[in-house]
């Protein structure tokens, strides 16, 4: 399908290597293919990336302002800064945070914080209220409790959206991804409205990509 | 490190600081605001700093907040990244090499010195020469020379010091299953912490034994059943039959004590229950089959 209208503006299907694949301009993070100022998303790396590959609704105009949980290195939150507002990336891990740092530097309206995403006291008085975003990747058991602490940063006017991809092995490895899912959504269901669910085999072993509203 | 925010109002990371960017100190509490402050709920921070008067208009506030973001986001991830537990894996290398230099050297003093005072080897007969009061310049070189060994030895027993008042805060979990030179010892075999965390119990359990394992992958031997966790007593306490089951069990553990610590920091109480609680399981299958025991058959 073409789900060319479920881009958000400042993200684009470009061709690579005779494929139409995603794009967004900005400067290069991993030495990632470029055509003229657009760089490859790999959706492949990119579970957001694979969301809107797959055409999930998942309401991004562009201009957003966004608070990513999971940052990592940062290579998915380069191409949500390229396309989005002000964006606040969290990352608990060291290592991976000094690479955030050199994906920052190169961006204005990126923060990154080394915090907790299980503890959001800890951004709390950095990270502003009435966020149109809230993008989650944490590979953490918990994931659904992890978004519901998050939901306080969201704008309350039933605009905000939360996508997040969550992961069924970070919660429990020997149950069917089915019945992980199943849990995490009834979680998640007593804080948010969830409005669709995908999953993300294609990309992404045994991972669902949900949006949902805050109740 | 908390510097004491009121329950009642949020306040913002910028609050009571004055926006001048010039100024140095100004920068520094930035940053540690950002990396310990904390507040119990958002808000519309840069509408505050623009009322405050901290930031002219929005654009200006990001841009600070940007540069305060990045600063304590380099600063704490350097400042994890050399705590700790580069600085544990740099020591247990360290003393190893202060041991194994100071016995090569000891058993060089001993050969030199049977030439001139009555026999002995080891470190310790070399601390006993560098007490000595050397008569003649012979005598003076082996002296000295002693003296260098149990400088070394020394130090070697500092590095022990420090690596056991350390381990535990770097990794709790990880020292109290293993003590806290065994610890530092998987940490430097492994890479650090955060690479240690990431390797499956498998490889835990035969790390320091990969000259064993290359072997036995190229079929010239079987399996090693343990690499350095032999030297632990839950491995080398277990009778050799049932040492495989010890060191796998022990090495499950290990791992999930290594993940516990790097992603979580905090005492897992539950894990060391169960390793206990396996332990004796595996050690009891012993009092079970050997009654006549040399330790007097344990069991009834």
């Amino acid at each position: 399908m073409n789900g060319d209208d479920s881009l958000p503006e400042g993200v684009d299907r470009r061709t690579f290597d005779g494929r139409e694949r995603l794009a967004t301009s900005g400067p290069t993070v991993y030495g990632e293919p470029t055509d003229g100022d657009w760089r490859l998303w790999d959706v492949g790396r990119s579970k957001l990336g694979a969301m809107l590959e797959l055409g999930m609704g998942t309401g991004l105009d562009g201009g957003e302002s966004v608070l990513y949980l999971g940052a990592a290195s940062g290579t998915t939150v380069s191409h949500v800064a390229d396309f989005a507002g002000p964006t606040y990336a969290v990352e608990f891990a060291p290592r991976p945070v000094r690479d955030l740092v050199g994906v920052a530097e190169d961006r204005e309206n990126l923060f990154p914080l080394l915090k907790d995403a299980r503890a959001p006291t800890s951004y709390a008085h950095v990270v502003e209220a009435d966020l149109d975003v809230v993008v989650q990747d944490v590979a953490t058991r918990g994931q659904a409790e992890v978004a519901l602490r998050n939901r306080q940063f969201l704008r309350g006017d039933g605009k905000g959206r939360l996508l997040a991809a969550f992961k069924a092995r970070s919660e429990d490895v020997t149950a069917a991804p089915e019945t992980v899912f199943e849990r995490l959504l009834d979680e998640l269901e007593e804080g948010y409205e969830v409005l669709e669910t995908t999953r993300l085999d294609r990309f992404h072993d045994d991972h669902l990509g949900v949006v949902a509203r805050p109740k | 490190m908390n510097d004491g925010t009121t329950a009642s109002e949020p306040r913002g990371w910028f609050e009571g600081l004055d926006g001048d960017d010039a100024d140095d100190a100004e920068e520094k509490a930035a940053t540690r605001r950002i990396r310990d402050g904390s507040a119990d709920a958002p808000a519309d921070w840069p509408a505050r700093a623009v009322e405050s008067g901290f930031a002219d208009d929005e654009t200006d506030y990001y841009a600070r907040l940007r540069e305060a973001t990045v600063e304590a986001a380099r600063e704490a991830a350097a400042e994890r990244e050399r705590a700790d537990d580069r600085q544990l894996v740099h020591a247990v290398r360290s003393m190893d090499d202060a041991d194994r230099v100071a016995n090569e050297l000891a058993e060089r003093v001993s050969e030199w010195a049977g030439t001139q005072f009555e026999a002995g080897s080891g470190v310790d007969y070399a601390r006993e020469l560098a007490a000595r009061d050397p008569e003649g310049p012979d005598q003076e070189r082996v002296v000295s020379l002693a003296g260098r060994v149990a400088d070394l030895a020394d130090e070697a027993d500092d590095l022990r010091t420090y690596i056991e008042q350390r381990a535990p805060t770097v990794a709790p979990n990880l020292t109290e299953m293993a003590g806290p030179v065994l610890a530092a010892r998987l940490l430097s075999l492994a890479g650090g912490l955060d690479s240690l965390a990431k390797k499956p119990a498998g490889t835990v359990q035969v790390l320091g034994a990969e000259d064993a394992l290359f072997a036995h992958l190229r079929g010239r031997a079987p399996s090693p059943k343990h690499g350095v966790i032999f030297t632990h007593e839950f491995v080398r306490g277990t009778r050799p039959e049932d040492r495989g089951s010890a060191a796998r069990a022990f090495a499950g553990k290990l791992a999930l004590a290594a993940r516990a610590d790097h992603y979580a920091g905090e005492r897992r109480p539950q894990l060391h229950e169960d390793l206990q609680e396996r332990m004796e399981t595996i050690r009891a299958r012993a009092e079970d089959t050997d009654d006549d025991s040399t330790e007097g058959g344990a069991a009834e």
